[in-house]
C-alpha cells in the first residue's frame, strides 16, 4: 500500500513534465497542442535514434535532444501555430490533430512499429533500488525522474516569477493586447513559450523510453495524461500541475493493484469524476451556492420551471 | 411598407437535388451489375459519408468540435454484439443498438455539453477511451481479442453483402435528407446562431443547450448506425479497432477538406477521402503521413475546404442553408 503511494508519487513527477508544457501553451498562448504527446514521442526517438545509431551515451543524447526539441518548438509556433491561432477557436484543433496524425504515421514509416526502449543502455540503472525499513523498495530511475522533475518545474517557476522574461509571459497571458501596448512583444513571448512546452514535452518522452517503451502511436495516450493531469491540478499553475501529475500518478498505481488493465480506467475515472465536480460547482454558483442548488433541483424542480 | 421576403430556392439547387435523387436510384439498382468488390467498396463510402455528415452536423452547425465520435462507433457495434447474444436477429440489431446508443448519448450530454470548447474536444476523447476500457471487461469481448458476430455467417456471403449495401444505402439516404430537413427548420437556424455567437443566441431566447442536445444526439445515433453497418461489413469487433481515435480523424478530415459548415462539403470530402484511399492507401504509413499534412495545409490555408475555393470565384454556395432574401424594388439592404 504504501510502496504504491510511493511509486504513485514519483510517477506523477513524470506526468507533471508532460503536462507542464501542455498547461504553459494553454495557459501562455491559449492554444491546446493536441500533438503534445506525439511531440514528446518524437523526443524519445531523437534521443534513441542518437543513442542506438549514431553511439552516443545517454547523457549526451539526452543533452542533444532536449535544445533540437526548443528549436522544432520555436519553428512550429513561428511557421505553424500562429496562423492557426489566428483562425478562431476550431482551426489549432484541426490543425493540431493533423499534425499529430502526419507525425504518428511519419515515424511509423521511419522507426517502424517496434517497442523501444532507453533502459537498456544505461546498465544497472534501470533495475536498481534502494531498501527502505518495512521492506519497501524503492527504483533508483523513479527517483532520479522526479528529482529531475522538481528541479525543472522549480526553474520554470523561477524563471516565470522572477525574470524579465518571465513577467514578459504573465503579462502576455493575462492580457496580449495591453502587453503588447506596454512594449512587450507578444509574438516573442509566445514563441519561447512554445520552445519550453516542447522541450518540456521531449524530455518526458525521454523520461518514458527511460522507464517503458515507447512506439510511435504512443503519442495520443501520452496527451490524454498530460491532459488529465492539467484538468486534475488547475489550468494556469505549475504547482497545480504537479499535484495533478502526482495525483493521476497515484490513482493509476492504485487502480494498477485491483488488475493491470485498470489501473489507466483508474486514471480516466479520477479525470471525468473531478471534471464533473468543476462543472457542477459551477452550477451550483450560479444558483447561489451548493445547498441552495439542491435545495433547488431536488425539491423546488416544478416551481423553477414554471419560472423559466 | 415594403417587405422583404425570403427567395425560392436557385434552379441550380433544384438540378442538383434532382442529380441526387437519380444517382441514389441507380446506386440502389447497380448490385444488380456491379461485382462483390464495387459493392462492398460502395458500403464503405457510404459508411464514410455518414461519418462525414454526422460530423459536420456537430462542429460546423453547432460548434461542437469532438475527439470523440468513436465512443458511439464502438458503442453501436458493441450494442449490436450484445443484442444479437441475446437472441436478436442481426440486421434489426444494427438499428435497435443505434437507439440504444443514442440513450447513452442522452446520459452523456448533460456531462460534456457544459464544457468549453478545448475541454469537449479532449473529455470526449478521454470518455470514448474510458468506455472502451469497459466494454474490454466484457467476458464476451475477450479484452483487446475482440470478437466475431458469428450469427452473420448464417446468411449467405451474397445476401449478406447485398442487405448491408442496401441498408447503409437507405441509411445515407435518411441521413443526408433528414440533415436537410433539420437545417432548413427551426433548428438549424438556432444552431448556426449559437455557433456564430453563443451569448448572442440565448440572449434572443434560444435554448441554447436544448437545441446542442438534440444535435449532439442526433449525430451520436448516426455515427452509431454507421458503426454497426460498418460492423456488418467487416464482422470482427476489437475494442482498439472500433474505439479508435482515427474514427474522428477520418471524420474531421472529409468535412474540413470538403468544407465545414457546408450542406455539400462533407459529401465532397467523403468522396475525396474514399478515392485517396483507393490510390494511396497501399502506401500505408506515409499515405496516413500525408493525410495528416493535407489536413495542416487545408486547416491553415483552405479553412472552407473545397467549397471555399468554389464560393472564392463568387458562386454562390451549393445548396447553402442561408434563407435568401428579396428586396422590393428601391429598397436597399442594411448592414
Amino acid at each position: 500500500m504504501l510502496e504504491s503511494l510511493i511509486q504513485g508519487i514519483l510517477l506523477g513527477g513524470y506526468y507533471a513534465v508532460l503536462a507542464a508544457g501542455l498547461s504553459l501553451m494553454f495557459g501562455v498562448v491559449r492554444f491546446i497542442n493536441l500533438a503534445h504527446g506525439d511531440m514528446a514521442v518524437l523526443g524519445a526517438m531523437g534521443a534513441l535514434w542518437l543513442v542506438q545509431t549514431m553511439g552516443f551515451g545517454v547523457p549526451a543524447a539526452i543533452a542533444l535532444t532536449l535544445p533540437a526539441m526548443a528549436a522544432l518548438g520555436w519553428l512550429m509556433q513561428r511557421l505553424i501555430f500562429e496562423r492557426a491561432l489566428a483562425g478562431g477557436f476550431l482551426i489549432p484543433i484541426l490543425t493540431t490533430i493533423g499534425l499529430a496524425a502526419a507525425l504518428q504515421n511519419g515515424m511509423f514509416a521511419v522507426f517502424g512499429s517496434d517497442t523501444k526502449s532507453l533502459g537498456a543502455h544505461i546498465g544497472a540503472l534501470s533495475w536498481s533500488s534502494w531498501q527502505l525499513p518495512g521492506n519497501i523498495f524503492i527504483g533508483k530511475l523513479p527517483v532520479y525522474m522526479f528529482v529531475t522533475a522538481i528541479v525543472v518545474l522549480g526553474v520554470l517557476h523561477l524563471l516565470l516569477t522572477r525574470t524579465p522574461f518571465g513577467r514578459a509571459v504573465r503579462a502576455t497571458s493575462t492580457d496580449a493586447e495591453a502587453a503588447a501596448l506596454c512594449g512587450v512583444d507578444a509574438r516573442r513571448v509566445h514563441r519561447w513559450a512554445a520552445a519550453i512546452a516542447v522541450a518540456l514535452a521531449g524530455l518526458a518522452g525521454i523520461f518514458l523510453a527511460l522507464r517503458a517503451q515507447v512506439t510511435p502511436f504512443s503519442g495520443p495516450m501520452m496527451l490524454i495524461f498530460a491532459f488529465e493531469a492539467v484538468v486534475i491540478g488547475g489550468i494556469g499553475s505549475l504547482r497545480g500541475t504537479l499535484i495533478g501529475g502526482i495525483a493521476l500518478g497515484v490513482a493509476q498505481t492504485f487502480g494498477g493493484m485491483i488488475s493491470p488493465q485498470f489501473s489507466i480506467l483508474a486514471g480516466h475515472c479520477l479525470f471525468l469524476g473531478v471534471l464533473a465536480f468543476r462543472l457542477m460547482r459551477v452550477a451550483a454558483n450560479d444558483r447561489g451556492g451548493w445547498r441552495s442548488a439542491i435545495v433547488a433541483v431536488f425539491l423546488h424542480r416544478d416551481r423553477l420551471r414554471r419560472k423559466a | 411598407m415594403k417587405t422583404t421576403h425570403i427567395l425560392p430556392m436557385p434552379l441550380s439547387d433544384r438540378w442538383l437535388i434532382g442529380l441526387a435523387c437519380l444517382v441514389f436510384v441507380a446506386l440502389a439498382l447497380l448490385p444488380l451489375v456491379a461485382s462483390a468488390l464495387v459493392v462492398d467498396k460502395l458500403t464503405l463510402l457510404f459508411i464514410l459519408i455518414m461519418f462525414a455528415v454526422m460530423w459536420n452536423l456537430l462542429a460546423g452547425y453547432a460548434g461542437l468540435v469532438s475527439v470523440g465520435q468513436q465512443a458511439f462507433v464502438g458503442l453501436g457495434g458493441y450494442a449490436m454484439i450484445r443484442l444479437v447474444e441475446a437472441g436478436l436477429p442481426p440486421f434489426p440489431a444494427i438499428f435497435m443498438g443505434a437507439a440504444l446508443t443514442g440513450l447513452a448519448a442522452w446520459v452523456l450530454s448533460w456531462f460534456v455539453l457544459r464544457m468549453k470548447v478545448g475541454e469537449f474536444a479532449i473529455a470526449t476523447w478521454v470518455i470514448a477511451e474510458a468506455i472502451r476500457a469497459v466494454v474490454s471487461f466484457d467476458p464476451l469481448i475477450q479484452g483487446e481479442t475482440g470478437t466475431s458476430l458469428v450469427a452473420l455467417n448464417a446468411y449467405a456471403p451474397e445476401i449478406r453483402r447485398l442487405t448491408v449495401y442496401l441498408l447503409a444505402l437507405a441509411s445515407m439516404g435518411v441521413m443526408i435528407w433528414g440533415t436537410w430537413r433539420l437545417l432548413h427548420g427551426r433548428i438549424g437556424a438556432q444552431s448556426q446562431a449559437i455557433r456564430d455567437d453563443e451569448g448572442a443566441a440565448a440572449s434572443v431566447g434560444i435554448s441554447t443547450f436544448q437545441v446542442k442536445q438534440r444535435i449532439y444526439i442526433i449525430a451520436s445515433v448516426g455515427c452509431a448506425l454507421a458503426g454497426a453497418l460498418w460492423l456488418a461489413s467487416a464482422i470482427t469487433f476489437q475494442p482498439r479497432t472500433a474505439f479508435g481515435v482515427q474514427w474522428s480523424v477520418f471524420m474531421l478530415f472529409m468535412v474540413l477538406v470538403g468544407g465545414l459548415g457546408t450542406f455539400i462539403g462533407p459529401i465532397l470530402g467523403a468522396l475525396l477521402f474514399f478515392a485517396l484511399q483507393e490510390i494511396f492507401g497501399d502506401f500505408g504509413a506515409w499515405y496516413l503521413a500525408g493525410i495528416g499534412i493535407v489536413a495542416i495545409v487545408f486547416a491553415l490555408y483552405l479553412p472552407r475546404g473545397l467549397v471555399g475555393l468554389w464560393l472564392d470565384r463568387g458562386c454562390d454556395e451549393p445548396l447553402s442553408m442561408r434563407k435568401r432574401l428579396g428586396l422590393a424594388p428601391g429598397q436597399t439592404p442594411r448592414a
